[in-house]
């Protein structure tokens, strides 16, 4: 069989051939090959000016090329676009030569696009168009599949959002409170509602990180049940503010006193894997008899004010509504909060 | 019933009759919810419910509804992707006719808890084809009536296709090429990409 056989009998099996001779000069290719570069014959050109060899690295030379038969050779392209190629290099008996058959390998999605090839570019035995197919419709269920996580992870953040529990400490949640704090003002139960901020947390959470933190906030969550009745609220409405509602309790001594225990008891040290966190409270509380007609949102803008007015102090202190409201620093117990 | 099926009769009742007749089909099936979502798995009496609904609220009858189904999924922009999943199957219509053999088997490739049932091509003469679909999915064989209709108009092929009836277990649809070459059919480009 001479060289022109072996040419046309290339181009019907593997049409991304290229048949050298024994100085590396190339003597045809096939079609696919060729519509790489519809502007630049490869015919008669030498094999090493069109195509740059990338593994083995140190073959240069023809002869060294034809010393590679059997092995995985990765190619370029000299000039842009530089697609990669993997070829394998059968030489011709007698020394007269050598076919190099290519592929795209990896490089396949995007020589398809470059290059605009059809199913009729590919042999019938190669498998890139099964390949390009798969790619697409893998895309396609990948794509379904990643919009349902999205709806899937919306429906989670709004079940959370709903759900009444704070996840961290086991306390009920600002939601929770609110529909609780409704049920005992349609319900004109008297209360002490008691708005407690827990001070220095956030250097907590700053030196030793946000697991020491997240331990802190559940201590002092154990702190406060322990510390209140099992009919009492205990609710976390925020990083490291929490509310307790006194059901049936509006007597100020006992309510100071409670107070008083909870701040001593958060003051002292937390040991947290070997640090030692140091927080401490402020409090303030109002009564919901405090108020003539009584709306959710003013009593909590009143143990607000008592808050703030016991951080004002100093911190781990605990202040009263009603002494803010004798002072004469909120005018009005009826008017409509600032919030 | 595979999520994506159900999402398919959803997408194609929204786009040719409009989501108030498909809220009003959700309704009258009693699915308690108005999406399907195509990755998930619904019973079976689902889909029933809602194609059985769907006739009712149109007054037409099931096999016409589900050809336009089939046609719908090959000729609609919102479709294209599976149009092109469809076009890997061969560069002319007659290709893409043999190619169905492998069909279902394609399908789990992608999506591999889809199961279609089989399809059979016999060549009658070069011009005459009978395709068999295996029983496994209600109403199939009346959704690649439609499927093959649309794509010979994309493969821009003249074709008359027509349901012949049971044959065992099988349902035969008969598809007789009248011009392979009948129109320019549309453009498919191997590397498209989504912009």
């Amino acid at each position: 069989m001479d060289t022109g056989d072996l040419g046309a009998l290339l181009e019907t099996l593997c049409p991304m051939f290229v048949l050298v001779d024994e100085t590396g000069r190339i003597l045809r290719v096939g079609p696919t090959l060729q519509k790489l570069r519809p502007d630049q014959q490869m015919a008669g050109k030498s094999f090493v000016d069109v195509f740059k060899l990338v593994r083995p690295r140190a073959v240069k030379s023809v002869s060294a090329l034809m010393s590679l038969a059997g092995a995985k050779l990765h190619l370029k392209l000299h000039d842009t676009p530089s697609t990669a190629l993997k070829g394998l290099i059968a030489p011709l008996p007698q020394g007269k030569g050598a076919v190099i058959n290519l592929s795209f390998g990896i490089s396949i999605l995007d020589a398809v696009r470059d290059y605009a090839l059809t199913s009729a570019d590919f042999s019938g035995t190669d498998l890139a168009i099964e390949l390009l197919y798969l790619v697409e419709a893998k895309s396609a269920a990948m794509e379904a599949s990643r919009s349902l996580n999205l709806r899937l992870q919306g429906a989670m953040l709004a079940a959370e959002e709903q759900a009444l529990t704070d996840m961290l400490t086991g306390l009920k949640n600002r939601r929770a409170m609110d529909v609780f704090l409704g049920h005992l003002i349609s319900g004109s139960t008297p209360f002490a509602l008691m708005h407690l901020d827990l001070d220095y947390f956030k250097s907590v959470n700053d030196r030793f990180g946000h697991a020491a933190g997240d331990y802190v906030l559940q201590q002092a969550a154990q702190i406060m049940i322990e510390e209140t009745r099992s009919d009492d609220t205990v609710a976390r409405i925020g990083g490291d503010e929490f509310v307790i509602i006194f059901r049936g309790l509006i007597d100020e001594k006992v309510l100071s006193a409670v107070a008083g225990r909870l701040i001593e008891r958060l003051k002292k040290p937390m040991e947290f894997e070997s640090n030692t966190c140091r927080i401490s409270a402020s409090i303030g509380t109002a009564l919901s008899t405090q108020f003539v007609s009584l709306k959710a949102a003013e009593i909590l803008h009143a143990a607000d004010l008592a808050l703030y007015e016991a951080k004002r102090k100093g911190r781990s202190r605990h202040a009263l509504y009603s002494a803010l409201a004798e002072l004469g620093q909120e005018g009005t117990t009826t008017g409509t909060p600032s919030e | 019933m595979h999520g994506l099926i159900n999402r398919a009769i959803q997408s194609f009742v929204c786009a040719t009759y409009g989501q108030s007749c498909w809220l009003r089909v959700t309704e009258v099936a009693e699915l308690g919810f108005v999406e399907f979502e195509a990755m998930l798995v619904y019973d079976d009496d689902m889909t029933v419910r809602v194609l059985d609904a769907l006739c009712a609220d149109l007054n037409r009858p099931r096999a016409e509804m589900l050809e336009d189904l089939g046609t719908y999924l090959v000729s609609h922009p919102k479709m294209e992707d599976l149009r092109r999943l469809l076009r890997f199957g061969g560069v002319i219509y007659v290709e893409f006719l043999h190619s169905l053999d492998d069909l279902s088997d394609r399908v789990r490739l992608a999506v591999s808890d889809l199961c279609l049932p089989a399809l059979e091509l016999r060549e009658v003469s070069p011009t005459e084809y009978q395709l068999r679909c295996f029983p496994g999915l209600p109403g199939y064989s009346s959704v690649m009536v439609g499927v093959l209709r649309a794509m010979a108009d994309d493969y821009g092929a003249l074709a008359m296709l027509s349901h012949e009836g049971q044959e065992g277990a099988a349902e035969v649809i008969s598809i007789v090429l009248v011009e392979s070459a009948f129109a320019e059919g549309r453009n498919f480009d191997l590397g498209a990409r989504k912009s």
